[in-house]
């Protein structure tokens, strides 16, 4: 295949799913509590982006892989030491917030900066990658701002693949309702691709991918340009953790026969 | 004052989905709390039929763009219809249904129109007469209430967040709004769409039932041994006589990923939490899945939840379940099983 792609990666870090979260009021949004001291994780669906982004930079010769992730400059460097050892990458570090109550309008400028000062990027090669919403704000939209931003219409959402055909075009799999998949061609490059999971595993851990990353991951984080996002307009009213404990009843030793005659009338009641 | 514009596409069939009409009915209420303009527009490659549906809406004007250029979901060609459609009615406040078709297109509109667009909304409501909306953030854990000042705001409504817009068809002509198509608007064709491979279809979002299925159903049971061809078998039976909708856990998603011995039948497309769907059912039944915080995200939109776990330490018994039955789930389902089939 003689049509080498460039995929650019935007994805941001998320808090681990496993830390309890607590909103607080902060001086021009709201944020969450001990934010800076919470663990952080490569947001999910970007990460999926970042693996099914590598397969077909190894897949299609001449093709490059870069990594544009806007977070606060330590968490980033947190993240990097694990998903450095995944991929080959090329880091493009944006100095700012990660909060999933910034705006995504204003942080779709910041990517969308980011990407055009890549040296030597060209914007006509270029794939746009990331997840179809993040973990932390989920609005689904700051991918195809950016790709607004960069004048790319040819975009696709909730993507499961992608497959390069000879003639320079590709096939791209989106979900749609009904559990199904939309099939779509695309002439070629330049497009936006939000993905859902794809069909890749977690690669393992490579000690050596992660210390030839480094090299360059070091330098793009000083490198961070430092990003501010303004309230722009945007109000928060309200912003609370729900009451989801339950009064859990927790049912030992009862036979099998009686939970599944309680579970049936459960099921079958209005 | 605002003005206010339900945006809708037609489904395959002409019809509007029923999102759409739940999406309609915001509208409307939005435009009697705030006093403001109410207007219709819909695109697709026929609009006349859902059109007809909603003349009684009480639309003050009725916009379309139609043509076999918009029948197809594609990106460029949708969002200049949609485009079109905001600059042509004047909309400063936008409200459209989440659909794939809404959500592939709507922040590239709000951009191209200079406003704002914000998704997942779960409520509409006038506060102080100004319009406010309510969605959730870090995926179902908080929710929040916020405001815009810039227009066009365009939101988009979450299905099964509002009632349905009901009324009887009429007739209505709408005005047609001519959107120019280059080539470069082309460059994707849509070829049609694919179910992934499965036995049967198994996702089901009108179900009343949830059933989750976990990693346990794939490990070794008592006996020392796995028993998957039997799990399979258990959990297409009790689909097939309760007419639920699969989830499964991520670890169990990831297994077939893995090249391991799992369900046949479960994709990702199945997968219930932090990275899959947060469907909506009035009931959920999970069996051999540990619940854990990043599956139980995707858990916030179900009603009465029931958990079948041979761990009384696991994650639904700290307060995600109403109940948890302490068992084992192959002999507890098998006997659910032969309830169902003989009723």
């Amino acid at each position: 295949m003689s049509n080498p792609f460039q995929v650019v990666v935007c994805a941001s870090v998320v808090p681990d799913p496993l830390q309890t979260l607590e909103p607080v009021t902060g001086p021009n949004s709201p944020a969450l509590k001990n934010e800076m001291m919470l663990p952080v994780i490569l947001d999910p669906w970007a990460a999926h982006a970042l693996y099914e982004g590598a397969n077909l930079v190894k897949k299609v010769a001449g093709s490059s892989l870069w990594l544009v992730s806007m977070a606060p400059k330590a968490k980033l460097q947190q993240v990097m030491m694990t998903v450095a050892q995944k991929v080959p990458l090329q880091l493009v570090a944006v100095d700012g917030s990660s909060s999933g109550f910034a705006d995504a309008h204003q942080t779709a400028t910041a990517l969308a900066a980011a990407i055009r000062s890549i040296p030597g990027i060209d914007l006509s090669r270029l794939l746009l990658f990331g997840g179809w919403e993040s973990a932390s704000r989920s609005a689904g939209v700051t991918l195809q701002l950016v790709g607004e931003e960069l004048g790319i219409v040819d975009q696709f959402q909730g993507v499961d693949a992608i497959t390069p055909q000879d003639d320079g075009s590709f096939e791209v799999l989106e979900r749609i309702e009904g559990a199904r998949h939309q099939v779509s061609l695309c002439a070629g490059p330049p497009a936006v691709l939000g993905w859902a999971t794809g069909s890749l595993g977690e690669p393992r851990n490579d000690p050596q991918v992660g210390m030839a990353n480094m090299r360059t991951i070091m330098p793009a984080l000083q490198r961070a340009v430092a990003t501010t996002i303004s309230s722009d307009g945007l109000q928060y009213a309200n912003v609370t953790t729900p009451k989801q404990q339950r009064q859990t009843r927790i049912v030992k030793d009862m036979p099998a026969d009686e939970i599944a005659t309680e579970i049936v009338q459960w099921i079958t009641q209005e | 004052m605002e003005n206010i514009l339900f945006l809708a596409h037609n489904e395959a069939d002409g019809a509007l989905s029923k999102s759409a009409l739940e999406a309609l009915g915001a509208a409307i209420e939005l435009k009697q709390a705030l006093d403001g303009t109410f207007a219709a527009a819909l695109y697709g490659a026929r609009i006349q039929p859902a059109a007809d549906s909603i003349a009684a809406c009480g639309a003050q004007r009725f916009l379309a763009v139609c043509g076999d250029d918009f029948a197809q979901a594609r990106h460029p060609t949708d969002a200049a219809a949609c485009e079109a459609l905001v600059r042509a009615s004047g909309a400063t406040i936008v409200i459209a249904a989440a659909s794939s078709r809404n959500s592939r297109v709507m922040g590239a509109v709000a951009h191209r129109a200079h406003g704002r667009v914000d998704t997942h909304v779960t409520n509409v409501s006038a506060s102080s007469g100004a319009p406010e909306l309510t969605r959730w953030f870090y995926r179902q854990r908080i929710e929040g209430s916020l405001t815009r000042t810039q227009r066009p705001w365009i939101l988009l409504l979450d299905p099964g967040a509002c009632f349905p817009w009901q009324g009887r068809p009429g007739s209505i002509t709408p005005e047609l709004i001519d959107v120019p198509l280059s080539d470069s608007l082309r460059r994707t064709s849509v070829r049609g769409t694919v179910t992934p491979s499965a036995d049967q279809q198994t996702i089901r979002p009108d179900a009343n039932l949830l059933f989750v299925a976990g990693a346990g159903w794939t490990k070794k049971q008592k006996d020392g041994q796995t028993h998957v061809p039997e799990a399979e078998s258990l959990i297409l039976d009790f689909l097939r006589n309760s007419k639920a909708s699969l989830g499964g856990s991520k670890s169990l998603v990831d297994l077939s990923g893995e090249n391991q011995s799992t369900l046949r039948f479960m994709s990702h497309l199945n997968q219930v939490g932090q990275t899959g769907a947060t469907p909506r059912h009035p009931k959920g039944l999970s069996t051999c899945c540990h619940g854990e915080e990043p599956h139980t995200v995707g858990w916030r939109f179900i009603g009465e939840r029931r958990a079948i776990n041979l761990d009384p330490n696991c994650g639904w018994a700290r307060g995600k379940a109403d109940v948890l039955y302490v068992a084992d789930a192959f002999e507890v389902m098998s006997k659910v099983n032969a309830l169902l089939s003989a009723k």
